[in-house]
């Protein structure tokens, strides 16, 4: 690294706002010829925005990406990519139909309409960047039939093939095997000995922290820290982001609760997505009235295991719910039966009003019952009665996560599941959410299972804590031992 | 690339090829008719499937390009009696400049927006029709001087070398390098442009050659019929029958197109006696092979792909 050089990237005062939620605010980085930078921020932090801002997927409002000096905010991707701005995908779509050189093939043609018999060398071509991956020996293969990691390579191969000076990787060793991530690794470094700038992006600072020389951390669009991978993780807003600082937590004793067997139970819980193992042997319990938060990465599995206690996603080993299992049950009946999901993405009905989408939630109950639930429910979510006949769709984040949790409190659930409620809000309404649970939790029976990565946010609520990591549960304990005994694996 | 000609499917085309030309000794003019207006219908239905099946984007309007092509075509040799080859070519440029102001705007809609956006064109192109009835004969239709020929052989024979031509045109271009950055474009839009394609360039591209096809094959079924109406061109049972016949026979084979029209021209005049039978159980044929065999008839035949 030669830090005097001018930078082949570089970002400065890049702004986007998606409606009300602002994923980058006046977002500055520089990275490099020869140089790796890794770009970490929790989920919601703005980091994919960011990435997705270079490589021109979306536009940014303001602020400027140069590219060796040349401005390249506002272009088109095709143009971007062609002044040589590479991307490698975290979720790979090969041409199905096609084998693994024709995919390799493809990145390598130019952009043109008249060139219909291809480029001379080609093959030649597509075979060695091939080699160099590691491919060389399944060419001939059809892409739904390669190991995940293959794909991932595959990825990577496609991006080498544009020849790119700059190479943005998302999350690189999502869904790898240490063996892989080593393997993986290796040809990060060997852009970075080619002299290309390469910035890497991912959830935490750890996974990247043997591989970056830099490391930027996001939280809520804007910048926190900066430096080697150890300065990031000693600082000390990176560590209140990841681990929560000290914090107070009020933990009530399994033994307190009153039914002895467990009301959920999630025994060797098995989930497979396409070759991606998203669930490796989870068992879990929440008891009758529990607070159990599950905290962990984004891609750690929370939604999966939500998914399949809902009924959402097929499984092997067994959920069983007030004594009755729920593997042959259909996702309505599931949520008929009490067990009602706040998701992650939502789901609220945009076009429709905050009432109306109230009014749904508690569909199935008398008018009476109704009404005496809505008037609590804007007890609890004051702003929301104000908004009554505004359309859901214009509502803020955070507005908008307060109806999520209020139209399924409007269900009369007996469990709710709640899925990151945190996801990308400004920490003001942070507060009044966590209000509204914890006002939840002392005044109701509902019992309620968090997912988190927010952990300032998913600790003062909890009974118990379990952590999730790459789709194995990975510790248990009260929330007052997670910072001592998690948390510093956590970042 | 691949050997095409170790491909049993290449080998099941000569065939279907050899068949077809050799069959007018035996059939009577009548089935030669017939399956001259299923080879016409066969290029529509190809045209159609380089859109659908490698730019990902369903084209609800395949007669708007089509119904310019033959009305261009029919009005210009009617009006000005210019030669057939004329007309042709002349039918074929309106579908094409209908073409590229139809997809210009079209194209910077997504999704579902497309398909609707060339719906409406449908019903608009219907519409003029009606309105300047003067030069289009309006519902009743228009009829034309000049035919290709007066001989049901000479006929057939044209419409199968046609076809067989446009096809292996359209075939070739689909597992060309274009083809090849037209289908990523299609699946992915994203990830092909960062992989440096102009994406909306190549699905321009592959909508003007669709509409090149379509209105060729347009233009000159107007002269081997030697009238053209709304209800033959342009109405959207048309369109339906061409996009059933190109699924039938099997998204991205292109050829698998030219097998469904030819399919479902025959299957219609089998079961006439029928009556109205026949439209319904044609239907319903249709429905069982795309709910069944998404891959259509070459997926059948192939059976290699995974869905």
């Amino acid at each position: 690294m030669k830090p005097d050089d001018e930078p082949l990237l570089q970002i400065r005062g890049l702004c986007k706002r998606f409606g009300g939620v602002v994923a980058a605010k006046d977002v500055d980085l520089d990275v490099r010829a020869g140089e790796i930078v890794g770009l970490i921020g929790p989920n919601g932090s703005g980091k994919s925005t960011v990435m997705k801002l270079i490589m021109g997927i979306v536009r940014p409002d303001a602020g400027s990406v140069k590219l060796a000096g040349e401005e390249i905010a506002g272009l088109p991707p095709h143009r971007i990519a062609r002044k040589g701005v590479g991307l490698v995908f975290q979720h790979s779509r090969p041409l199905q139909r096609q084998s693994v050189l024709e995919n390799i093939k493809l990145a390598l043609l130019p952009d043109s309409l008249i060139q219909l018999a291809g480029v001379p060398g080609i093959d030649d071509r597509a075979r060695e960047i091939a080699a160099r991956v590691g491919l060389d020996k399944v060419l001939d293969r059809r892409p739904s039939t390669l190991p995940f990691a293959d794909l991932r390579k595959l990825e990577l191969a496609k991006a080498i093939a544009r020849d790119p000076r700059v190479v943005l990787v998302d999350e690189p060793f999502a869904g790898l095997t240490q063996a892989e991530t080593r393997q993986f690794s290796d040809l990060v470094r060997s852009f970075r000995d080619q002299g290309r700038a390469v910035l890497l992006v991912d959830h935490n600072v750890k996974s990247v922290s043997a591989l970056v020389d830099r490391a930027v951390a996001l939280y809520l669009g804007e910048r926190i820290a900066e430096g080697t991978a150890a300065d990031v993780m000693r600082n000390e807003t990176v560590r209140r982001v990841y681990m929560g600082g000290s914090l107070e937590t009020s933990y009530r004793p399994q033994s307190s609760f009153a039914d002895k067997e467990a009301t959920l139970q999630v025994k060797n819980l098995n989930v497979q997505y396409g070759k991606a193992q998203a669930l490796d042997n989870v068992s879990i319990h929440v008891h009758e009235g529990e607070f159990v938060s599950i905290v962990g990465l984004n891609g750690a599995g929370k939604t999966t295991l939500f998914n399949a206690i809902s009924g959402f996603v097929p499984y092997t080993g067994e959920v069983s719910w007030a004594g009755q299992s729920l593997k042959r049950k259909s996702p309505a009946r599931i949520a008929r039966e009490g067990i009602v999901q706040c998701p992650e993405t939502r789901e609220l009905f945009t076009d429709m009003t905050v009432r109306e989408n109230l009014d749904l939630g508690g569909q199935h109950l008398a008018k009476p019952q109704r009404a005496e639930r809505l008037t609590w429910l804007f007890d609890l979510f004051p702003i929301l009665k104000a908004r009554q006949s505004q359309n859901a769709g214009t509502l803020s984040g955070g507005e908008q996560q307060m109806l999520t949790i209020a139209r399924a409190l409007m269900t009369n659930p007996k469990f709710l599941i709640l899925d990151e409620p945190t996801l990308g809000l400004a920490p003001v309404i942070l507060e009044q959410i966590s209000k509204a649970i914890e006002l939840l939790r002392k005044t109701t029976r509902i019992t309620m299972l968090l997912g988190e990565q927010n952990v300032t946010f998913a600790l003062p609520h909890a009974d118990r804590v379990y952590v999730l990591e790459h789709g194995r549960i990975e510790w248990e304990g009260p929330p007052d031992r997670f910072a001592a005994e998690a948390g510093e694996g956590y970042l | 690339m691949r050997d095409i000609t170790k491909t049993p499917l290449f080998w099941f085309c000569i065939l279907c090829i050899v068949v077809a030309s050799v069959l007018p000794v035996w059939v009577s003019g009548y089935v030669l008719g017939l399956l001259t207006v299923a080879y016409y219908y066969g290029v529509f239905a190809m045209a159609w499937d380089l859109l659908f099946g490698f730019a990902n984007e369903v084209n609800f309007g395949p007669t708007f390009l089509i119904g310019l092509g033959a009305y261009t075509a029919g009005i210009v040799n009617g009006r000005y009696g210019l030669p057939i080859t004329v007309c042709v070519l002349l039918g074929t440029l309106a579908a094409i400049v209908g073409g590229l102001l139809l997809a210009l705007p079209a194209l910077r809609v997504s999704g579902p927006y497309f398909g609707l956006t060339t719906l409406v064109a449908v019903l608009i192109l219907q519409n003029l029709i009606v309105v300047f009835a003067d030069l289009t004969g309006g519902e009743i239709g228009l009829t034309v001087p000049d035919v290709i020929s007066i001989d049901a052989r000479a006929n057939y024979w044209i419409a199968l070398a046609f076809m067989v031509v446009c096809g292996a045109i359209l075939w070739g271009l689909s597992r060309s390098s274009v083809g090849l950055i037209l289908q990523a474009s299609g699946q992915d839009k994203v990830q092909a442009g960062a992989l440096g394609f102009n994406v909306t360039k190549h699905k321009l591209a592959a909508f003007v050659i669709s509409a090149f096809f379509s209105g060729l094959a347009g233009a000159m079924l107007v002269f081997y019929m030697g009238t053209a109406s709304v209800g033959t061109f342009i109405d959207l049972t048309v369109a339906v029958q061409i996009i059933i016949a190109a699924v039938m026979g099997g998204r991205r084979t292109i050829v698998g197109a030219a097998l469904g029209s030819i399919f479902l021209v025959g299957m219609t005049e089998v079961l006439r006696p029928m009556g109205e039978l026949a439209t319904l159980i044609v239907s319903v044929i249709a429905l069982l092979v795309v709910l069944f065999f998404p891959n259509g008839f070459i997926g059948m035949l192939t059976r290699k792909e995974p869905a």
